[in-house]
């Protein structure tokens, strides 16, 4: 049987937690039935943790869901079986499933924040589920959560108890969270993104967290994430899904360096892992977009993107797992996984000569933005407080160049950007745009070419289109606005102009943008901003709220168009990998100032400042051949109206000099030409360091602990 | 907390003085003068009246001297407590009001007996399982009582329950003292009118907490269904009702007019239509002051349940 699980193999002496047997999961909606997961298997053993890798979209949520029979009034699982410890869900009775909720099977949501109740107090959020589950007297109860609130490391148990959920940061929601999950002791926990709306130092003590828990408590778990690195990291074995299938299903090490499915090969393909470059070594995108459920073609649901697909081999019926020969834990999807040569290369893609920066275009010297936050009063002004959300920003930036701006949220950089687009004034200092003077020049006063010479694209492609115009109208707009032309039938030339150059076809300009998708959308996105030749681009997360295999395809769009129109990139983002693959330059910001600025090779490359050392620790990388320096920072990001007197990193800095880290202000040291950090210690100390990332190192899945 | 109050406390003595300077403006032309002593005189007394003797008339009643004087003299007045003499019914205006405030107070107690037990509930359990027959049939059923204007309702009600089955008086003027039976009408037709909007609400904000990912947590912490709406759900989804539901206070008791007119129930709302088509300047000064007062109160008391329901915007 083809489609049986790989649970039979070691299913001897143990009853598996956790077995999904076929199972198939629709959505019931005017238009139809839209199956949302067809065919999907799994055997969790105790103590095991599996991950479940997948774009939006491929059903993964859906899954959690259906382990937790809660699919709502429209949701249904269709056929197949789901066995916790031997009981079939699916005949259990709505008592016997809530008994098992929140005891024996507990979850993890996205959103900490949207998870928890906002009225109520999190120590009555917690202490319900020992009274609901175990009969628990209250005081009791509350004496167990307390307990379970200093074991997921929260300080100060006593008050968080106290507080209702907004008086707490993300990271501390999201402990909380997991807090309530462990309370019962559960034998399976299920982690839905658990870390994708935290900052990444904040990720990696949840990470941190969730490996100690999984050790200490001997918890099953199924890791459900779209992010490789972070699957790695966490898991023993991983399910590759693709528009509502299972297409590969192995251990980490099988799937990570001998995958055999076409589209596990071209989602490692197409993100930036170490070793990537966008001029010698660029990345592959995987054609195409993922099928909505109802337009999925017979057969393989990846063959219209597999380069390696085959007529009347690839499109005939269901396809059955398979599983591949020597290797009894692994299966693939792929008809042609024996005949195809998974050895070869992929191609490294077209390289690019390395494109010279030209002359200054953007010089920023000691830009400063404050904000003043009034404590009202009745009518006369309250006692003021300072936000300091940029102090002493100084960089340039040249022409063709790719600069990047990194940093946590809260760290300034929308701010930097808002003032650079003239949507704040700088408190002081000079913003210089060739010779014109910026930052005391709102948007409003600037003329049409300083706005087209200046444009931004923004995080989210979804709300930053006009809705009820068409994407022809919205970039004509622009076009005339910037005067670039005004002639109807040469702004119409210059829209289609625009339209080829983000590769998309000529008949989108009379489309909506509901029409569209994400990655189409930012495309659009794209065109507008370059649509009056600018000389500055800023790009604020540009990718980041799309489809990883969606995300490279873009990312080589904007490189295209750069190094063709030689334009200087301000590349906002938290993500150091992609950052690492397509940034010249990196300057690191925490809490409103550059703690260290660089070319990308001197910022991955010891010496670090103590902030981008642990950074760059943080960033989950999805290659098993990486070997890390584990450093997890302790503590939150300070508020940026209480920021720290000295340097601002010194409340989680692991070198931390008393006396003066936490009194004085950091001096800007000089390693090498362009090459600063922010930092008290010396030279030799910070020369010192070793490198956090190191390539080729061996396979090394348990990376030694560091704890600072 | 105590900042938010005296901002509103404030606001009010504004909106009093700027609208009571208003008032006396308006009520200071010759044609509202002249219909007062129309009223006061009679059709006869008026016309056989010399220019000196009106002039005089206007001097006895205190109505020649300027209008900014008056509403000087005026607010000195009811600082002391004074808030003038009606011309028409020939009292003094502050018992007369306070009365009236008592009657109207009454009928608004009723109303919010009967409807907010109702319409909460009704709109709890629709919202509770959001597209479900209970759920239909009382957004039907709340939309069409909602969209009668209270006038036909009035209507209605007295044909049926009055004239019909003669169960209840039709008229409530209790000119025999105060009579309960008298009292039913004009409460039933209020909260027959009303109660459909405050459900409705309480339904729409029920269901979109329904589906929060909050509830969602709640469920799959394994909570009987109970516990999840009693404890998790209801608080969270009368955060926004609560807010309409005391604004509904501030329209009972000085916006009711039609209702109060319709059954001569002597209320506030029929005090002010008559003081205003009489252009009777004292009371209506005083009913806009309650009426001002009443509406910045609401909105305080609502400001105050509002950070006591909704922790997030609790104050320092």
């Amino acid at each position: 049987m083809a489609g049986k699980t790989n649970g039979a193999a070691n299913g001897g002496g143990q009853t598996p937690v956790l077995e999904c047997r076929k199972l198939c999961i629709s959505y019931f909606t005017r238009a139809g039935e839209i199956p949302a997961v067809v065919d999907f298997n799994m055997t969790l053993m105790p103590g095991e943790a599996q991950g479940i890798v997948g774009e939006s979209g491929c059903g993964k949520s859906t899954v959690a869901l259906a382990i937790m029979q809660y699919l709502g009034s429209n949701g249904k699982i269709v056929s197949g079986e789901i066995f916790f410890e031997g009981r079939d869900m699916r005949t259990m009775s709505e008592e016997e499933l809530r008994d098992l909720r929140g005891s024996q099977i507990a979850m993890v949501y996205q959103e900490p924040m949207a998870s928890l109740n906002p009225a109520m107090r999190i120590g009555d959020q917690l202490s319900e589920v020992p009274i609901f589950h175990e009969g628990a007297s209250p005081e009791e109860a509350m004496e167990r959560a307390r307990k379970m609130i200093a074991s997921v490391r929260l300080p100060e148990p006593n008050r968080i108890l106290n507080s209702y959920p907004h008086q707490i940061s993300g990271g501390q929601q999201q402990r909380v969270v997991i807090a309530m999950a462990l309370l019962s002791n559960p034998k399976l926990l299920l982690l839905d993104e658990p870390t994708t709306a935290l900052d990444v130092t904040v990720e990696a003590g949840i990470v941190d967290l969730i490996n100690e828990i999984a050790a200490e408590f001997g918890t099953s778990m199924i890791y459900i994430s779209h992010n490789l690195g972070l699957i790695l990291e966490t898991c023993h074995r991983i399910t590759v899904m693709y528009s509502g299938e299972a297409v590969e299903v192995g251990t980490v090490n099988d799937v990570f360096d001998a995958m055999r499915h076409p589209y596990t090969r071209g989602l490692f393909a197409s993100i930036p892992l170490p070793g990537a470059d966008k001029n010698s070594h660029p990345l592959i995108a995987i054609p195409g977009q993922l099928p909505l459920p109802h337009e999925r073609p017979t057969g393989c649901y990846f063959a219209p993107r597999c380069d390696f697909f085959v007529a009347g081999t690839c499109d005939t019926g269901l396809l059955p797992m398979r599983e591949v020969p020597g290797d009894d834990q692994h299966f693939t999807r792929c008809v042609r996984f024996d005949e195809l040569d998974w050895q070869e290369s992929l191609g490294k893609g077209i390289s690019q000569d390395v494109t010279p920066p030209g002359d200054v275009v953007l010089r920023v010297d000691d830009m400063t933005k404050h904000y003043e936050i009034e404590e009202g009063a009745l009518f006369f002004a309250g006692e003021k407080k300072t936000v300091k959300a940029n102090e002493k920003i100084s960089f340039v930036a040249h022409e063709a160049e790719t600069v990047a701006i990194v940093g946590e949220s809260g760290c300034g950089k929308s701010t930097f950007a808002k003032v650079l687009m003239g949507l704040e004034d700088a408190t002081s200092g000079e913003v210089l745009l060739g010779n014109l003077e910026l930052g005391d020049l709102p948007v409003d006063k600037r003329n049409p070419e300083t706005i087209s010479k200046l444009q931004m694209i923004f995080q989210n492609p979804f709300d930053t289109l006009n809705p009820s115009h068409s994407i022809g109208g919205q970039i004509g707009r622009v076009i005339r606005k910037f005067g670039v032309e005004s002639d109807d039938e040469k702004v119409e030339d210059r829209v289609m102009e625009l339209l080829d150059i983000v590769k998309l076809p000529r008949d989108f300009a009379k489309r909506r943008p509901r029409q569209l998708s994400g990655g189409q959308k930012q495309r659009v996105g794209i065109a507008r901003a370059f649509a009056g030749n600018p000389a500055v681009v800023i790009a604020d997360e540009p990718v980041s709220a799309l489809d990883v295999s969606v995300q490279a395809a873009v990312t080589e769009l904007l490189m295209d168009i750069q190094r063709e129109n030689r334009t200087t990139l301000l590349f906002i983002s938290h993500d150091l990998s992609v950052v690492r693959y397509l940034a010249d330059r990196i300057i690191v910001m925490y809490l409103g100032q550059i703690m260290e600025q660089g070319t990308t090779d001197e910022i991955f490359a010891p010496p670090y400042h103590p902030y981008t050392e642990a950074l760059l620790s943080a960033v989950p990388i999805a290659d098993t051949h990486v070997k890390k320096r584990h450093i997890v920072l302790t503590g939150e990001i300070p508020s940026a109206s209480n920021p720290p007197k000295g340097c601002p990193f010194s409340t989680r800095c692991a070198y931390m000099i008393e006396g003066t880290c936490d009194v004085t202000p950091p001096p800007v040291r000089d390693i090498s030409a362009g090459h600063q950090i922010a930092c008290h210690l010396s030279v030799e100390t910070l020369d010192a360091m070793e490198p956090v990332i190191q390539l080729g190192a061996a396979a090394a899945p348990e990376p030694d602990v560091e704890t600072v | 907390m105590f900042k938010l109050i005296g901002r509103r406390l404030i606001q009010m003595l504004l909106i009093i003085l700027v609208a009571a300077l208003i008032l006396f403006v308006i009520f200071d032309t010759d044609d509202f003068k002249k219909r007062i002593a129309l009223a006061e005189l009679g059709n006869f007394g008026v016309s056989t009246m010399t220019e000196e003797s009106y002039q005089d008339w206007l001097a006895e009643k205190g109505l020649d001297i300027p209008f900014y004087q008056r509403f000087l003299k005026w607010g000195g007045d009811v600082l002391t407590g004074d808030l003038g003499h009606s011309f028409e019914k020939d009292t003094a205006v502050g018992p007369l009001v306070l009365d009236r405030l008592k009657n109207t107070g009454l009928l608004a107690l009723f109303v919010f007996a009967l409807m907010i037990p109702i319409s909460l509930t009704l709109g709890v359990l629709g919202g509770m399982r959001e597209g479900s027959g209970l759920d239909r049939s009382l957004t039907f059923f709340s939309v069409f009582t909602t969209s009668i204007p209270e006038i036909a309702t009035a209507i209605i009600l007295t044909v049926v329950l009055s004239l019909g089955l003669g169960w209840l008086p039709a008229k409530s003027a209790m000119i025999n003292g105060f009579d309960f039976s008298q009292l039913v009408l004009p409460v039933l037709t209020l909260v027959v009118y009303d109660f459909g909007y405050v459900a409705r609400m309480t339904r729409a904000s029920m269901a979109e907490v329904m589906t929060s990912q909050y509830i969602r947590t709640a469920v799959l912490k394994g909570l009987p269904y109970k516990r999840v709406i009693m404890k998790h759900a209801l608080r969270n989804a009368l955060i926004a009702p609560f807010t309409i539901i005391v604004l509904q206070l501030n329209w009972l008791l000085s916006g009711v007019v039609v209702v109060e007119v319709f059954f001569e129930y002597k209320g506030f709302g029929k005090l002010l239509l008559e003081a205003a088509l009489f252009g009777d300047i004292y009371v209506v000064q005083a009913c806009t002051l309650v009426a001002v007062i009443v509406a910045v109160l609401s909105q305080i008391i609502s400001d105050i349940g509002y950070t006591f329901l909704n922790p997030r915007i609790r104050f320092a």
